[in-house]
């Protein structure tokens, strides 16, 4: 090991070290280039002098939890070297800004903070997917690309810095090191700071004071400097964003105060739900948490605070993305016969049956002949885009789904198959279920729409076909 | 590719299953952690394949089972000591004199494979949680530990602070066994596995990138179970491997 600090120009493994973009106490981090990799690259090497274990400890987490992440809301592993030499990560450099450089601008539109938040809540939705809890999210962690990988849309969010974080199915370094909770104070969840490390939903709760934080331009639970102050946010709960923002529209405030609920448990049950609140405004359903003007009063906090039933418990986290999915049913209004309808419906209900936490997101394909060929107003006034939400309300209305675990939404398109895969993709969608077109001669004339959808859906898709009785 | 086969258990088709994976998935070496025979039904086949294997290269280690055959044990309860009178009776003389010159423990490199705890192999010691793992670390210069015995698979850390934790490992997830950090690996059982999962259970260890995978592979139980009870052996015997218990 070598004593020497690594400089601009060191050559480790083939990597050249250029310029430093960071030099901290715990690590420094260069730019770096490789004649093998084209990508742009940076270079993590932990400091090996220092007495405190913490950030040796969470450098050989990062290390192992890096390799085994894929997709585009994680910065590409490229190589490692353990503690036998100069230890060190590479990883790909994302050229973007981190939401850091924000903060100077703060408040920022509502519509921004939505965008921003609905993103980094998709990354974080992939991130649990594949079994891992951040722990560590904040403005200093979430980069955003240059161009979004798929080269629509807006830039994706990158988490970064796993130092900190869990993986479900690796040993817990961090956990079994310390016994304190580590994170960053203004952002830690209250399980978290109660030394629970397995709850992807304390992730929902960061992501909800920094969106606090950017709706309001303050911290919900200030900065505090101590544990004890920390755990605080157990019984003392927030300032309602809209009394510092009056303008900030309910259904805004609705989803920050749930990200920010003590008990996970009634938070989202998944990020992915998250980002489908933060994208589909109209479709939050709201409870007083919308109206909140003020913190509760002092006999509701001191009961919180000397009812220890009330602390967040250790334990296996419940929601999971297969517990509460987001399930896509497709209605085609227009070609479904009576029994198929009724199929599709039945379908549905055994899912909602086994799956307590799923959310359904009931989807019509408005095709753009109709925009363009028929006027959009018909005779009695109403656009056909409402009449499209009144018949998809009507069709699931037997389905008995209580307002929030149900939400319309009419898409656009001049194909029904590519806005499903869009919204599908978009919505972090676990699970499609659509009818087979009935008749085969549309079907061989126009090909099938669930056998696209199935072909290149990035969920499970359920195409339902109605029994036929036998001629 | 190593791969790691502990607590046979003269268990013919759980052993064959795991061979047949092992190979499958490319292991160019094989270490067999220690009791081929007691319990099951096929203690000659068993140690028959293991031979032939140690003849291709395959190192083989004892067990407290293994060494019942040839030295009285007084420490075996009714149910192991029944079955291996019965096994003493299926096997040739040969057989013993074959597992007498099995090593306690075998070490390469930073590795050290034993059956038991490795602070004393010969005291047969079960390594079933942090407090048993810490005396195991304390008794071995190794960095890396791999036992079995206990028939749970199970990973135990020992960190620069002197903590030892306990870890479950998830089948066929690899795990890093990373430097400069020690750890205590214990293999599940091939013909006996006793965590509530009735499948064979063995490991596969990279000795280049130092990763760990705990395999799990379904094998016919019925058949396994069906030879216990024909062999007029005790009935739990085959009962708990329907269980994995």
């Amino acid at each position: 090991m070598s004593p020497r600090r690594p400089h601009p120009g060191d050559e480790i493994d083939g990597f050249t070290l250029g310029r430093a973009l960071h030099q901290g106490g715990m690590a420094s981090i260069f730019e770096a280039t490789h004649p093998d990799h084209a990508i742009p690259l940076l270079m993590k090497l932990p400091h090996l002098e220092g007495g405190d274990p913490a950030h040796i400890v969470s450098f050989e987490m990062e290390q192992m939890i890096l390799p085994r992440l894929s997709g585009p809301h994680v910065p590409r592993f490229v190589a490692a070297a353990g503690f036998e030499r100069q230890p060190y990560l590479a990883m790909e450099r994302i050229l973007g800004p981190s939401l850091l450089l924000r903060l100077r601008e703060l408040p920022l539109a509502v519509e921004e903070v939505a965008s921003i938040g609905a993103r980094v809540a998709v990354a974080l939705s992939e991130l649990h997917r594949q079994r891992v809890s951040h722990l560590d999210v904040k403005p200093a962690n979430i980069l955003f690309r240059d161009s979004p990988s798929g080269g629509k849309g807006a830039a994706e969010a990158v988490l970064v810095d796993f130092g900190l974080s869990h993986h479900g199915r690796l040993p817990d370094l961090i956990e079994e090191e310390f016994r304190i909770p580590y994170g960053t104070a203004p952002y830690m969840a209250p399980e978290q700071a109660m030394g629970q490390r397995n709850e992807p939903r304390s992730d929902l709760f960061a992501l909800g004071v920094l969106l606090y934080q950017f709706a309001t331009g303050a911290l919900p639970f200030g900065d505090p400097q101590h544990l004890s102050a920390v755990r605080k946010r157990l019984w003392r709960d927030a300032i309602p964003p809209r009394r510092l923002r009056p303008d900030l529209p309910p259904w805004l405030q609705e989803v920050i105060l749930r990200c920010l609920e003590v008990d996970p448990a009634r938070r989202h049950p998944t990020a992915a739900q998250l980002a489908f609140d933060l994208n589909h405004p109209e479709a939050v359903r709201l409870t007083a948490r919308a109206e909140r003007r003020r913190r509760d009063g002092w006999l509701k906090v001191l009961e919180r605070r000397v009812n220890q039933d009330r602390a967040p418990r250790q334990g296996r986290p419940a929601a999971t993305a297969h517990a509460a999915p987001v399930i896509v049913v497709a209605v085609d209004l227009r070609e479904q016969t009576a029994p198929l309808a009724e199929a599709l419906r039945a379908s549905v209900g055994n899912l909602l049956r086994t799956l307590p936490g799923a959310r359904v997101a009931c989807v019509n394909v408005l095709l753009d002949r109709y925009l363009a060929g028929d006027p959009l107003q018909d005779n009695r006034g109403r656009s056909t885009h409402v009449q499209r939400l009144v018949e998809l309300r009507h069709w699931a209305a037997p389905l008995g789904l209580e307002e929030g675990r149900i939400t319309f939404h009419v898409l656009g398109g001049s194909g029904a198959a590519a806005p499903l895969l869009e919204y599908a993709e978009a919505n972090g969608v676990d699970h499609i279920v659509m009818g087979a077109r009935a008749n085969s001669m549309l079907r061989t004339m126009l090909g099938s729409v669930s056998g696209e959808v199935a072909a290149r859906a990035p969920c499970s898709v359920t195409v339902v076909r109605a029994r036929e009785a036998l001629p | 590719m190593i791969a790691i086969l502990s607590d046979i258990h003269a268990n013919r088709e759980a052993l064959s299953a795991c061979l047949a994976h092992a190979d499958g998935a490319g292991a160019t070496r094989l270490v067999f952690l220690g009791d081929i025979i007691g319990y099951g039904a096929d203690p000659a086949w068993c140690l028959r394949t293991v031979m032939d294997r140690i003849a291709h290269g395959a190192v083989a280690i004892l067990g407290n089972h293994d060494q019942a055959l040839f030295a009285r044990s007084a420490r075996m309860n009714g149910r192991a000591a029944a079955a291996m009178e019965w096994t003493r009776a299926q096997l040739s003389p040969d057989a013993g004199d074959f597992l007498r010159t099995l090593p306690l423990e075998h070490a390469e490199e930073d590795r050290l494979f034993v059956h038991a705890d490795a602070s004393d192999p010969a005291a047969w010691r079960y390594v079933t949680g942090p407090l048993e793992a810490r005396r195991s670390f304390e008794g071995t210069p190794a960095r890396v530990t791999i036992c079995g015995h206990v028939h749970v698979p199970r990973l135990f850390g020992l960190t620069a602070a002197e903590k030892c934790t306990g870890f479950t490992p998830t089948p066929g997830m690899p795990v890093p066994l990373s430097r400069p950090r020690r750890w205590l690996a214990v293999v599940g059982a091939v013909g006996q596995p006793r965590d509530g999962n009735p499948a064979a259970g063995y490991a596969l260890l990279d000795p280049d990138t130092s990763e760990m995978r705990w395999m799990r592979v379904p094998y016919d139980v019925e058949a396994a179970a069906g030879k216990i009870r024909r062999a007029g052996l005790p009935e739990s015997l085959a009962t708990r491997l329907f269980a994995g218990a």
